[in-house]
């Protein structure tokens, strides 16, 4: 990246070569970011199929490989309905609403150690602040279609996001704890140390909580009560066709990765391997068991299956257990194991020093 | 011009652009989603000075939550227009007084000692101030700040006291009954003899 960087200076002014580096990287980030969420969608297919015994897509490509493409192609091609009497402004800002807050919280992220694109102090909080932004894409197309259905999902999502989005920063207020920093490069430095030095020993309960919220976050099954098919028809997206459903699809694929990665990287030590660098001088396996972007990438496939799994096995959740389970337990979890936490910290345990 | 300067100006552009679109707008629903705009591009603003606590926290709170719940309130209302400017020219005298009035003293308290003083130096780069935040609040400020702490807690109780009401006749689930419920509440296992088919005898 560097020699790029002064390959473009020699011909070009200073602060756009900047740009366009920086420019590079974002689509280094997106590109792939916006296939694996196709395939998301076709892994999902296949997974659930065989949970229910059955083959899942396999009639486009070979093994059915080409399916996404094929559903990327259609719904391009789709017309665009607007309902009548809608506020059509807003009825197309709010898909893009929906997708940028899901597509820019990447930028804080990091792939490896230094592979980031932008390593901000407060990247913990940043994360939290551009995620709790999701929200108005789903909300304003419920408001902006002007059906019945749409706006009773909008007006549950509301509620289901604020709610949870406490137990979610009470679960990072945690992790900011024991690691004593927003940065997400140096919370996982913090997590060295091979398999133990992880953070979900000590902040187990913490790892439970923030992986149920970020489930209700992203308002997949069960707790997806936004699009309940059986009482309120697909929720918030019943009057959007094409590729502005697309996007809708788009953004919260994108943030069930961005929840899986950040779960891999809170708790899981992110890209750092479970052997620490015991294995290290091994020649060819000490690479693949060193630390690096495949043990993240694994990482955060395994949690990006169990949301899947979720779907393919519990019922979804009725409204007021969602906020039974939000208010009445997940928040007070969170409250009593912070506590606990700050005393062990005060005290100078050894799971948190 | 810097392109730091470039930044700036789109920013504070678009933040009053939105302020102003935020009294002038009809609908109350698009008024609410320029307020939204209006403190998104503030803590943009905030950012660029290096306060990047403070920038993320507007989002957070005032975005994130606050807005939020006023969207809520504000799509659920059937809000008339035309009731809403009615008396319009009746009231102006008086708006206009008070917009005066607080234009005057906003002035006021800017011109005072308390504002008039040298922009402080800086902080490096590579300073959180994050940190430096928590040190001072949970340090110098620690009372004023529980005290804020506990009034806001109040609140929030005296809020809920205030809206809560008990119907009765309500056909409801009580969840604490439901979770409480066993197996031998529901289920009798039954002793018989195997019966004969019909027509067997």
């Amino acid at each position: 990246m560097d020699t790029l960087t002064t390959f473009l200076n020699s011909f070009l002014p200073e602060g756009l070569a900047t740009l366009i580096v920086i420019l590079l990287k974002i689509i280094a980030i997106l590109l792939p970011l916006i296939l694996a969420v196709a395939y998301t969608t076709f892994a999902e297919r296949k997974i659930i199929g065989y949970m229910q015994s059955r083959m899942g897509p396999n009639r486009v490509g070979p093994k059915g490989w080409l399916q996404p493409i094929a559903d990327t192609v259609k719904l391009m091609f789709k017309e665009i309905i607007t309902p009548t009497r809608s506020s059509k402004v807003v009825f197309f800002i709010a898909p893009m609403l929906a997708l940028a807050p899901a597509l820019a919280v990447w930028s804080v992220i990091p792939f490896w150690d230094g592979g980031v694109l932008a390593n901000v102090n407060a990247g913990l909080l940043l994360i939290l602040a551009i995620n709790s932004l999701d929200v108005f894409g789903i909300i304003l197309a419920g408001w902006a279609s002007n059906s019945k259905y749409a706006i009773l999902s909008s007006l549950r999502v509301g509620a289901q996001v604020v709610s949870y989005e406490i137990a979610m920063g009470f679960a990072l207020v945690g992790v900011l704890m024991v690691s004593g920093s927003l940065n997400l490069t140096e919370i996982v430095r913090a997590q060295s140390g091979g398999l133990f030095g992880w953070n979900v020993w000590p902040l187990f309960g913490l790892f439970v909580v923030f992986f149920i919220s970020g489930v209700a976050e992203t308002n997949r099954a069960p707790f997806d009560v936004a699009e309940g098919e059986s009482e309120i028809v697909a929720g918030f997206h019943v009057e959007y066709s094409g590729m502005a459903f697309a996007l809708f699809f788009l953004a919260e694929y994108a943030s069930m990765i961005l929840i899986s990665t950040l779960t891999a990287l809170l708790f899981f030590g992110g890209w750092l391997s479970p052997f620490g660098t015991s294995m290290d001088d091994i020649p060819v396996l000490g690479f693949l068991m060193g630390d690096g972007f495949h043990w993240l990438l694994l990482k955060a496939m395994f949690f990006l299956f169990c949301y899947l799994w979720f779907r393919a096995t519990f019922p979804r959740y009725r409204y007021d257990q969602i906020m039974r389970l939000g208010w009445k337990i997940l928040i007070p979890v969170t409250l009593v194991w912070i506590f606990g936490e700050g005393v062990a910290i005060a005290l100078g345990w050894q799971p948190w020093l | 011009m810097t392109f730091e300067l470039f930044i700036f100006y789109v920013f504070s552009a678009v933040t009053l652009f939105s302020a102003v679109r935020v009294v002038t707008a009809r609908n109350p629903v698009y008024a609410a989603l320029f307020l939204i705009l209006a403190f998104f591009t503030s803590a943009a603003t905030w950012v660029l000075l290096e306060a990047e606590f403070l920038g993320v926290v507007l989002v957070l709170v005032y975005v994130g939550a606050v807005m939020v719940l006023f969207l809520f309130v504000i799509m659920m209302l059937d809000i008339n227009i035309d009731i809403l400017k009615e008396g319009f020219t009746r009231y102006m005298p008086l708006g206009i007084l008070v917009a005066v009035a607080v234009a005057a003293e906003m002035i006021l308290v800017m011109k005072s000692k308390t504002f008039d003083r040298p922009i402080p130096e800086a902080a490096p780069l590579d300073s959180s101030n994050t940190e430096a935040l928590g040190e001072i609040l949970y340090t110098e400020y620690v009372y004023p700040f529980e005290i804020a702490a506990v009034i806001l807690v109040v609140a929030i109780i005296a809020a809920i006291a205030l809206t809560l009401r008990r119907r009765e006749g309500v056909k409801k689930q009580d969840q604490g009954a439901q979770i409480r419920t066993r197996k031998e509440d529901r289920l009798r296992i039954i002793k018989m003899k195997t019966e004969a088919k019909q027509g067997e005898r």
